[in-house]
């Protein structure tokens, strides 16, 4: 979110409190582990991830190994290191240490996301949302990468629209988020399960693009099927946790709309 | 008859390029990343991608003049004839990523908006706000997923790449596959490929602290170069001059910052404690503009961040005495930058916290970028003029049109292809195009231009050379099980390590990385010197010598990224080595490339391929030598970019 509160000032040379609920694997039992580290100034939870690598050690003495987590940029644009801090879902190479346990003995609890199975500790599985991509046909169906001139023109304003749309990094916040996606690790369920907000606001960043616009209506057959805008609850959690502000409360609207003209069309058309 | 295959190693925007042009072409292709192939590091990159386009060629710009300026902004160290291929597709290049829908920012008459960039006079930059990259992978991600649904490519996302598969000796090498390991079951396996294609991308983390991804270790080329491939230009690794210095990682504020107006500067009067709006312009030192009228903030990255360095270190007129000058966008209307700058602005906001259109940003030079990588040849074009051109001057008549392969041969096998039958090279990891410094925005470029244009190479290769009269499906599987077994015991000697208990910070590979980065940061960007590279050879050697001694403090056979990390430090440590010693060697200074003890540039002996190949039986591993350049095209000149004295 581009705007945030002020910074409270840190206590320099503090020590906090890190506990981690952490899982060898996928189906193996949680447990937390806490972590007693001196940050940074101006750093951030992957930073305190790193020092806990560097000598893991917990509150009790006991020598651990290194906490697995999953991270790429540092600039919170990929979206590899999202996870829940302080119950919060959000990117943790984004989240200053300064800012939520500016204090010392200030604690803060990290967890791997929910609606995605476990691999190790942090790090959680989300091939389910590429996976919706391929359901949604999310692309521009080009005729192939020979020199054959420009793409269509579009307004400066279309451009501003779709550009939003189009710096979803595809981290999940607004699934975690959201009360109607619900975890689901059997692969071949996921075609008749919950598509969420990120699916629908890529659907309607290709059903916005001329060429895109091709493949729409396969697009909205896929939306109004079982686990399509119809389960949407309209709660908007999604929205708010959205680290890049993408408008996904308009895209809901905008399926929403589409999906409904989609079904008038076919009705006078009489095909079912 | 025998189904051939391509495996790509890399899903950037090389990777992917290649990746849609090969499946295109009917070949399948097995995609390997160490992470979901949409969050590679290409995502990171902010300003823009360049091309001669209708705007700047009616101002009298051409693509030969892009092929002009990469040459000069080089310092002559590239090979020319496949850089002028690379402008010359330029354009068609944005087209095709305009027809995939990449939303590039535009003019109020929806026409695509261009900025200028450094080392350019002309608007010649195309963008998609600040998160170019990441508009440009995402497209390309797209048009990968759609040839996966039908089966064309099948992706091994994080799977991490251990060994290239060589069979035959010297010139009848042939690279008939790779070993890769799943990261998640650790399970180590072979896959047969009749060509395998490197996008691996840049090698950053050798510095500790830069500009690139956590993954951008440079480990994958690390293992070609120690299976055989020869490394070219390690030396030449680009400071880029306006980062935001973090206690993780420094986080790029693009050129674009300057391409869309930012200046340079510190208080004219060393310690002035006034808060940055409190002090009046003429009491501002905006050192580029008055040091380079010409091109002003818009210097190439070497010299702005020497020049930035030199402010800070040698003179000590940095911000509050510390190693940081402003960046300032004060002056512009904050709408218009939220609009073409808002990614790295809100980047600045996040990590700073505070608004970079209200107050100046602080920021100081970062890693960035390795011109250096994994050599490769090319099959020449038809353009040989009778002498090589002077500086071509805006306007005038480019001495070559644009017709495909005036460069470089189209569909030729070895284009792009590293001393390896069957190896290619393309995008960050390959040396090729920029030569001791590039310009900002080509990067982009020359990783699409690699997959689009040499991708029918390694189609051709794979259809005509080798591989069609002996598939690698056909090969005994004894070569495929030794490098099974090669990195099986490497990984389990790792492994081993753990039960030994944790040996303290001298064995800890996280400490070990630590101050690899912080040496390699001290003696080998901005400022070099002969001595202080001998001292950072001594450490490195030091380092390698803890290394043998390195303990795991975890021996989880799932999911175990210390194993990983740890590896991929060996192979970093291998790297740094040649960074160190072909820098030690190159005595001159060239692009980014700057020694104090040899401050010029010296044609007669350097204007040289730096070469390492690595020989595991000698006693020195590392043999440098240096090639010939194809520089037939353009005559070197003094690259001053205009400064005068002051
Ligand atoms: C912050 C920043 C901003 C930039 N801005 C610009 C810009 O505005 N314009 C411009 O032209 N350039 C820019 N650049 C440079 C440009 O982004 C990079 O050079 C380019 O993206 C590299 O792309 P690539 O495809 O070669 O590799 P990458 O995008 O780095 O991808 C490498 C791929 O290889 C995979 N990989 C690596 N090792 C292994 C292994 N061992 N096994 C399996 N897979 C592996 C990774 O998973 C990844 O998929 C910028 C760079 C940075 C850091
Ligand atoms: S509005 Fe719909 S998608 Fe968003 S959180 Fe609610 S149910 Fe989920
Ligand atoms: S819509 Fe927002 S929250 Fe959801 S995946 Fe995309 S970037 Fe993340
Ligand atoms: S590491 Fe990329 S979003 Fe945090």
């Amino acid at each position: 979110m581009t705007t945030h509160a002020p910074r409270s000032k840190p206590v320099a040379g503090r020590k906090i409190r890190v506990t981690i609920k952490r899982a060898e694997g996928p189906g193996k039992p949680f447990r937390w582990e806490t972590f007693e580290v001196a940050p940074e100034p101006g750093g951030n939870i992957i930073s305190l991830l790193q020092k806990i690598a560097a000598d893991p050690v917990t509150v009790e003495g006991r020598r651990s190994t290194p906490v697995v987590w999953d991270s790429g940029c540092l600039e919170e644009v990929c979206g590899a290191c999202t996870m829940v801090i302080n119950g919060r879902v959000r990117q943790s190479c984004s989240c200053l240490v300064d800012d939520i346990a500016p204090n010392p003995g200030d604690e803060i609890s990290l967890e791997p996301m929910t609606k995605f199975p476990v691999v190790r500790d942090l790090w959680v599985d989300r091939a389910r949302l590429f996976d919706t991509l391929k359901r949604l046909k999310a692309w521009v169906p080009i005729d192939g990468t020979y020199a054959l001139g420009p793409g269509p023109t579009e307004t400066a304003g279309q451009q501003a629209v779709r550009y939003v749309l189009s710096t979803c990094m595809s981290c999940g916040c607004c699934l975690e988020a959201c009360p109607q996606f619900n975890l689901e690790t059997d692969e071949t369920r996921w075609d008749k399960s919950f598509i969420g907000a990120q699916g629908f606001s890529q659907a309607r960043l290709f059903n916005d693009h001329a060429t895109g616009a091709q493949l729409k209506s396969d697009r909205l057959g896929v939306l109004s099927a079982q686990g399509g805008i119809a389960d949407c609850g309209n709660a908007q959690n999604c929205v708010k946790v959205c680290p890049k502000d993408i408008p996904l409360t308009e895209s809901i609207g905008a399926i929403g709309r589409a999906v409904t003209l989609h079904a008038i069309a076919k009705w006078f058309s009489g095909r079912s | 008859m025998a189904q051939h295959r391509v495996i790509v190693v890399g899903g950037g925007l090389a990777g992917l390029a290649a990746s849609v042009r090969i499946a295109e072409a009917g070949l399948p292709v097995d995609l390997f990343s160490m992470v979901p192939v949409k969050r590679s590091h290409s995502v990171c990159a902010q300003g823009g991608i360049n091309a001669c386009n209708d705007v700047a060629r009616q101002q009298g710009y051409s693509e030969y003049q892009h092929f002009d300026e990469t040459i000069y902004g080089g310092d002559f160290l590239a090979d020319q004839p496949p850089v002028l291929e690379m402008t010359n597709w330029a354009p068609k290049i944005i087209d095709l990523l305009d027809r995939m829908g990449v939303p590039f920012n535009r003019s109020p008459e929806g026409r695509r908006d261009l900025r200028l960039f450094g080392g350019s006079l002309f608007k010649r930059t195309h963008f998609a706000g600040a998160t170019t990259g990441q508009q440009l992978l995402y497209a390309l991600d797209e048009q990968t997923r759609r040839y996966e649904v039908e089966g064309k490519v099948n992706k091994y996302e994080f799977w991490e790449f251990l060994w290239p598969v060589i069979t035959g000796e010297g010139d009848a090498r042939r690279c008939v596959g790779i070993v890769a390991q799943d990261l998640r079951t650790m399970q180590i396996r072979a896959f047969r490929a009749d060509a395998v294609i490197m996008a691996t991308g840049g090698c950053g983390l050798v510095f500790g602290k830069s500009t690139n991804s956590i993954i951008c270790t440079g480990g994958a080329a690390s293992r070609c170069y120690q299976a055989g491939a020869w490394y070219a230009n390690p030396e030449m690794i680009q400071v880029h001059p306006t980062a935001i210095p973090g206690a993780d990682k420094c986080r790029l504020m693009s050129e674009s910052a300057r391409g869309e107006g930012g200046r340079v500067w510190v208080p004219r009067k060393k310690g002035d404690t006034r808060a940055p709006r409190d002090i009046p312009d003429a009491e501002r030192y905006y050192f580029l503009e008055e040091r380079y009228p010409k091109y002003g903030n818009l210097v190439t990255r070497d010299i702005a961040t020497r020049e930035i360095f030199s402010i800070c270190v040698d003179d000590a007129m940095g911000v509050g005495g510390e190693n940081v000058v402003y960046l300032d966008l004060t002056h512009k209307d904050p709408d218009y930058l939220t609009r073409k700058l808002g990614g790295i602005l809100e980047i600045y906001e996040k990590f700073v916290g505070e608004d970079p259109r209200k107050v100046p940003m602080k920021i100081f030079p970062a890693v960035h970028y390795s011109m250096g990588g994994l050599w490769t040849t090319y099959a020449r074009g038809a353009f040989r003029p009778g002498a090589p051109a002077g500086e071509h001057k805006s306007g005038s008549l480019p001495p070559v049109g644009t017709a495909l392969g005036v460069g470089m041969r189209y569909g030729a096998h070895e284009n792009m292809r590293t001393n390896i039958t069957g190896l290619y090279a393309f995008g960050e990891v390959n040396f090729a195009f920029h030569g001791a410094n590039r310009l900002g925005a080509n990067a982009l470029l020359s990783c699409l231009f690699d997959g689009l244009f040499s991708g029918v190479s390694v189609v051709n290769y794979v259809r005509e050379g080798e591989p069609a009269a002996k598939p690698a499906e056909s090969l005994p599987a004894e070569v495929f099980d030794a490098c099974v077994r090669q990195e099986t015991a490497k990984a389990d000697r790792l492994l081993a390590t753990a039960a030994q208990g944790p040996g303290g910070p001298e064995t800890n590979p996280y400490v070990i990385a630590r101050e690899m980065g912080e040496e390699m940061t001290a003696a080998s960007t901005v400022v070099k010197s002969g001595p202080r590279l001998e001292q950072a050879a001594a450490k490195i050697a030091s380092l390698r010598e803890r290394f043998s001694r390195v303990r795991l403090e975890d021996a989880a056979a799932w999911s175990n990224q210390s194993l990983s990390f740890t590896r991929a430090l060996g192979d970093m440590l291998i790297l740094a080595q040649i960074i160190i010693r072909a820098g030690a060697m190159r005595k001159e200074s060239r692009g980014a490339h700057y020694r104090v003890d040899y401050p010029d540039r010296n044609d007669a002996e350097f204007m040289k391929t730096t070469c390492a190949a690595y020989d595991p039986g000698a006693a020195d591993p590392h043999q440098i030598t240096y090639r010939p350049i194809d520089a037939d095209l353009v005559a070197p000149r003094a690259r001053t970019y205009g400064k005068v004295d002051g």
